[in-house]
């Protein structure tokens, strides 16, 4: 299983297929935000993915250079193709690559799916509590995708709560799809809080996701909400924090930190 | 054949920057990345075990901060692609950790596996944990560990992608025959080396 020889076929889980380069050619491009674009890519020989997971992408310069980033799917499991929704990065190498040059038509490298711990299907039930900042709905979005696809009846059957943080509402990531996902849904709530710049009006949220936030709104420890949290590392470290002192279980909190790294921090 | 990205030029490594591994970049921050909520464990509670064949040795943090402590600078290297250069730790060499152990009768055994506070674990051989390649580290860039970077004690095996080295670590077991880890059972390399940029199970 290793290079080094070490593991034995017994102990290893599974026998591991090389995850290989593929070529992703960009057949649309949705522009979310200013910020965020949505890049739908058709990569032929794609093995399938579940919700929550992501890939690497590699670009490759002309003179051979070569570097590497992650990136959520946001597409669910049941597309055709394959989504990644890019946040462009302050200085960032590959962010502002993707979401300012990359083009319909384009090729570029990516392999995967990754990650096998912050992931959700419809089998695994619920009640799904996901709580997201900025671009970190991006995974959120692909277990919603997936959520809606199953059955009335499944999809009724599982709680669904978002609690989504953004900065303002013109940076709120798949705004229109979030709102008729919840209208058409009765077991889907949607909320949106906005921390700095609330549209005229807005009656909503308008601080930092907070542990008496999410005490009002998310299901009680007793019922044994599966959660989920992606956004950026301080976000996160609030939300997960938060969720174990209303007495969560540690273990059903699933987490993803991202953060802007080399150049915005 | 690797196809060119169309336009793009990429942010080449700075002339006398440290040397990247394959598909990895250069940052100056410290980003934190974990599969679930930052365990806070007073140090009162914490100690420390190392066990083997049936046996095991026992440190409280007074016990271990006895223990011989080194400064350690190093590049460390995630999977996630950011390297960061010159980190400035101090802890407790895993050589001296064994010969404490030894002499409570804990003897090495070919693997181990790292067991943290809030479940995660991880597989390193042995021989990558010796002679000076591995320590308990307890101090980072001249203060305590913080919580969410792994405090107050992780491993640090810096020659392998940084999910080797287990935050909040507790236990260090000997094991006869290897056992993978939380990222090794979902999909991981189970040995890590960045040089030969083995991040998941099946690279070569």
């Amino acid at each position: 299983m290793t290079a080094n020889g070490t593991a034995s076929s017994e102990s290893a889980p599974y026998t591991p297929q090389p995850l290989a380069w593929r070529l992703a050619t960009v057949i649309r491009i949705v522009q979310e935000t200013p910020r965020v674009r949505t890049l739908v890519f058709d990569v032929p020989g794609w093995p399938g993915h579940r919700a929550g997971q992501h890939v690497d992408v590699r670009l490759t310069a002309e003179d051979g250079y070569q570097t590497e980033r992650s990136y959520s799917i946001a597409s669910p499991p049941e597309d055709a193709h394959l989504s990644l929704t890019v946040e462009r990065l302050e200085n960032g190498e590959v962010s502002s690559y993707l979401v300012g040059e990359l083009r319909e038509g384009d090729a570029i490298e990516l392999r995967g799916p990754i990650g096998g711990h912050f992931v959700w299907s419809v089998a695994d039930g619920g009640p799904l509590v996901l709580v997201g900042g900025g671009s970190g709905i991006v995974p959120l979005m692909a277990m919603l995708r997936h959520r809606a696809l199953a059955t009335p009846e499944a999809r009724g059957a599982i709680a669904t709560r978002l609690l989504y943080s953004s900065r303002a509402w013109n940076e709120v990531i798949y705004r229109d799809e979030l709102a008729r996902l919840a209208m058409a849904d009765p077991a889907l709530t949607v909320s949106h809080t906005i921390t700095r710049e609330p549209p005229p009006g807005w009656t909503g949220f308008r601080r930092r996701v907070d542990r008496a936030m999410l005490e009002e709104l998310v299901e009680a420890p007793r019922e044994r909400p599966r959660l989920f949290v992606c956004g950026v590392t301080p976000f996160v470290e609030t939300v997960a924090d938060s969720l174990v002192g209303l007495g969560y279980e540690p273990a059903a909190i699933r987490t993803e930190r991202f953060g802007p790294t080399g150049g915005a921090a | 054949m690797t196809p060119i990205s169309r336009g793009f030029r990429g942010r080449h490594p700075e002339p006398g920057a440290g040397k990247l591994p394959p598909g990895q970049y250069e940052t100056h921050d410290f980003p934190v990345l974990s599969a679930g909520p930052t365990p806070h464990t007073p140090l009162a509670s914490w100690s420390f075990t190392l066990t083997a064949g049936g046996k095991s040795a026992r440190w409280s943090w007074a016990e271990f901060e006895a223990l011989p402590h080194e400064a350690i600078t190093t590049d460390i290297h995630c999977v996630t692609k950011w390297s960061k250069f010159g980190t400035k730790w101090s802890g407790v060499p895993i050589d001296a950790l064994l010969a404490a152990g030894a002499v409570q009768g804990v003897q090495p055994a070919p693997f181990a596996l790292a067991l943290s506070d809030g479940g995660y674990s991880t597989n390193v051989p042995l021989a990558d944990l010796t002679n000076g390649q591995a320590w308990i580290a307890v101090a980072y860039d001249g203060g305590p560990l913080p919580a969410e970077h792994g405090g107050p004690a992780r491993l640090l095996v810096p020659h392998l992608y940084f999910w080797k080295s287990a935050k909040w670590v507790r236990e260090l077991r000997l094991l006869p025959r290897d056992d993978p880890g939380f990222w090794e059972r979902l999909g991981y390399h189970n040995y890590g080396d960045p040089w030969r940029e083995q991040r998941y199970a099946g690279d070569p």
